[in-house]
């Protein structure tokens, strides 16, 4: 089974982001970056997957900066055998530019499966796996919740509105992963001393053109501070009447 | 689900800090706020150690961790070493505890003074959790005094026979095995002193649980008692002798208390921070008073200091230069402060403080411990005072 796991280096959610200078992207400094955590289940699958079978391959392919490597490190101390930098400054905005990136250096890779997290956190784009698969002429499921793979062929579950969706496709295939698909491991001490012998190549990314283009980016409007009205049961026609006519929500 | 804990580093101290060495502290960080946080109230309360936290550990590879891999460990160095002991305690010093006495107790000195069938039956074993041991130095009567011991050794023709009782023995009543040192010699013939690798279900071993601890509550603390023991020849540390085997023993996991009570104080600096920005008194936080911002920024300026003397601390394990005198300076140093730290968070919080819903009266009550163990406080003033003036108060 050899299993293609693209990733991507995020910002940590829990750090708060500022925007940079230009005001169209944000300021990295002081920012703490992890491994995008829906790619995290898609690590999680792939290392599954490849000892299920007992041989295969797990590559780690991210597009990103230098200090992506870092990011691939995770994935590599988690237990994914090699890992691929696709180099660039920076992340295209655009996930087509992204995807043709990828799916360049997919294209020749003989791969049964190719994984990626369902989005990530910092752009919620949800766009780059589809379109890798539309590139590369493969079938794609995205926010796969549950998988099963038999021979050439797999099903997967897909957590739809009010219910599940079981989908059949044949491999080779793209698949993005969900939150509970499974429940990744931490990378062991000795998978992280083990890291760093892995091979990790680092390469210039090949952008392809895109066409979307970000023209600012900007802080959420600040939230007003609330309001006390009264307190009781006296309160709450005075409260029924903001309602009504200042907020206009009733 | 309570945040992700983020750290305390005012000085980029991360900078200083590998690829590696951040790996393994973030890795263990997230497996504490996962598997410890939610629970560590609770155990704490009801006295008990978590014990179905031991095969997550092991399979982190958090025990014996800074020892080759040819015997089942992580190799890491000394610095991610430390990071772990501090991301431990920084959820309760007796996770902490259970961590140095498996690593730098038991593991450390049969690595250290054990022969090549020692290592190879027991260090795998201890590593993966399949067997926890304990340390058995201290005695009822010698504390501070190690050397004053009265657990004997007497040689047999075919083994040892060992007599005596050890207390405080962290782990004592979980352990499978037991490192105990003993006198197989003339009671003054401090060179006499030996460490023998002694199975707990051995005849005339027993260990008991001491009860009423209002410290470590979390952790198993045990007094053991050795009556016509019998152990083979084999269960001999064939390189061990003196009493400075055992204390070079306690220099390894002094120094793992160093790092451990940072990680003490940062948890107990991040409540304290966040509670006093969304604590209002008098119609604003408390954080805007000028008596908590005091508090405040003493806290982050004793652990930066604490941190900074942690991260050479370990440069210099790692090259080989590390005196015993420099791990007493940074156990002392940073037990104390981290204790200051609780204390001060514990009253930050007000009446808040003393509840075990929040982190500081707990951390208070398991330093106060920590000062003691591992060489007093008062012990350490006494090492450096020795170091500086090259007069003992002691000896």
């Amino acid at each position: 089974m050899r299993i293609a796991v693209c990733i991507k280096r995020v910002a940590d959610s829990e750090t708060r982001v500022k925007i940079g200078p230009d005001g169209k992207s944000l300021d990295e400094a002081g920012v703490k970056f992890v491994l995008n955590p829906y790619d995290e289940f898609a690590v999680e699958e792939a290392l599954r997957r490849k000892e299920a079978a007992g041989a295969g391959e797990v590559a780690i392919i991210a597009v990103g900066p230098a200090a992506a490597q870092e990011t691939i490190r995770t994935a590599l101390a988690m237990g994914a055998d090699r890992g691929v930098l696709l180099q660039a400054d920076r992340v295209p905005a655009d996930g087509l530019e992204t995807a043709k990136a990828l799916a360049a250096e997919l294209k020749a890779g003989g791969w049964d499966l190719i994984l990626f997290g369902k989005m990530a956190i910092d752009d919620y784009n949800q766009q780059v796996g589809p379109m890798v698969a539309e590139l590369l002429g493969l079938p794609c499921v995205t926010c796969v919740a549950h998988l099963d793979l038999v021979e050439g062929k797999g099903t997967a579950e897909r957590e739809i509105e009010g219910g599940l969706e079981v989908v059949e496709f044949p491999l080779p295939v793209v698949l993005t992963a969900d939150k509970g698909l499974n429940e990744p491991r931490y990378p062991a001490l000795k998978g992280i001393m083990a890291a760093k012998k892995k091979p990790l190549e680092v390469k210039p990314a090949a952008f392809g053109r895109g066409g979307v283009e970000v023209l600012a980016m900007l802080p959420p409007p600040a939230r007003q501070e609330g309001r006390i009205v009264g307190e009781g049961a006296a309160a709450i026609p005075e409260l029924i009447r903001l309602l009504r006519e200042e907020a206009k929500v009733l | 689900m309570a945040p992700k804990f983020q750290g305390v580093d005012f000085y980029d101290v991360d900078n200083l800090l590998n690829e590696e060495e951040r790996a393994v502290r973030d890795t263990v960080r997230a497996w504490v706020d996962e598997h410890l946080m939610p629970v560590i109230g609770e155990h704490y309360v009801e006295g008990k150690f978590p014990k179905h936290l031991i095969p997550g550990m092991a399979d982190l590879g958090l025990f014996g961790a800074n020892l080759p891999e040819e015997y089942g460990c992580a190799g890491l160095n000394n610095v991610a070493y430390g990071l772990i002991m501090q991301e431990l305690e920084r959820g309760d010093s007796g996770l902490r505890s259970f961590a140095s006495v498996q690593g730098s107790l038991v593991m450390y000195p049969i690595y250290a003074f054990g022969s090549e069938e020692q290592k190879k039956e027991w260090l795998p074993k201890l590593a993966s959790g399949a067997a926890i041991g304990c340390f058995g130095l201290t005695e009822p009567d010698f504390g501070s005094n190690p050397g004053g011991m009265i657990t004997t050794a007497k040689e047999t023709k075919d083994g040892w026979v060992l007599n005596g009782a050890k207390m405080w023995i962290t782990n004592g009543s979980t352990a499978q095995v037991a490192i105990v040192w003993a006198k197989t010699g003339p009671l003054e013939d401090l060179n006499g002193i030996r460490g023998f690798i002694v199975p707990t279900k051995a005849k005339g071993f027993t260990a008991k649980d001491q009860k009423g601890k209002l410290s470590l509550r979390a952790s198993d603390t045990s007094e053991l008692v050795l009556q016509d023991v019998h152990v083979p020849k084999e269960a001999l540390l064939p390189k061990s002798g003196g009493l400075k085997s055992p204390l070079s023993c306690l220099t390894q996991a002094r120094y793992g208390i160093a790092w451990g009570a940072v990680g003490a104080a940062m948890a107990c600096y991040d409540e304290a921070v966040s509670y006093a920005k969304t604590r209002v008194m008098f119609d604003r936080p408390i954080g805007g008073f000028q008596l908590q911002q005091a508090r405040l920024a003493e806290m982050l300026t004793e652990i930066t200091k604490a941190q900074l003397l942690c991260v050479q601390l370990g440069r210099l394990k790692d090259r080989g230069t590390m005196t015993p005198q420099q791990v007493s300076l940074a156990k002392r140093n940073n037990v104390s402060m981290a204790t200051d730290i609780a204390r001060e968070t514990r009253r930050l919080l007000g009446a808040n403080g003393i509840l075990a819903e929040y982190q500081a009266m707990r951390h208070l009550a398991n330093l106060e411990s920590v000062y003691t163990y591992e060489g007093t406080h008062d012990i350490h003033t006494l090492i450096l005072g020795q170091e500086i003036t090259g007069l003992s108060a002691f000896n």
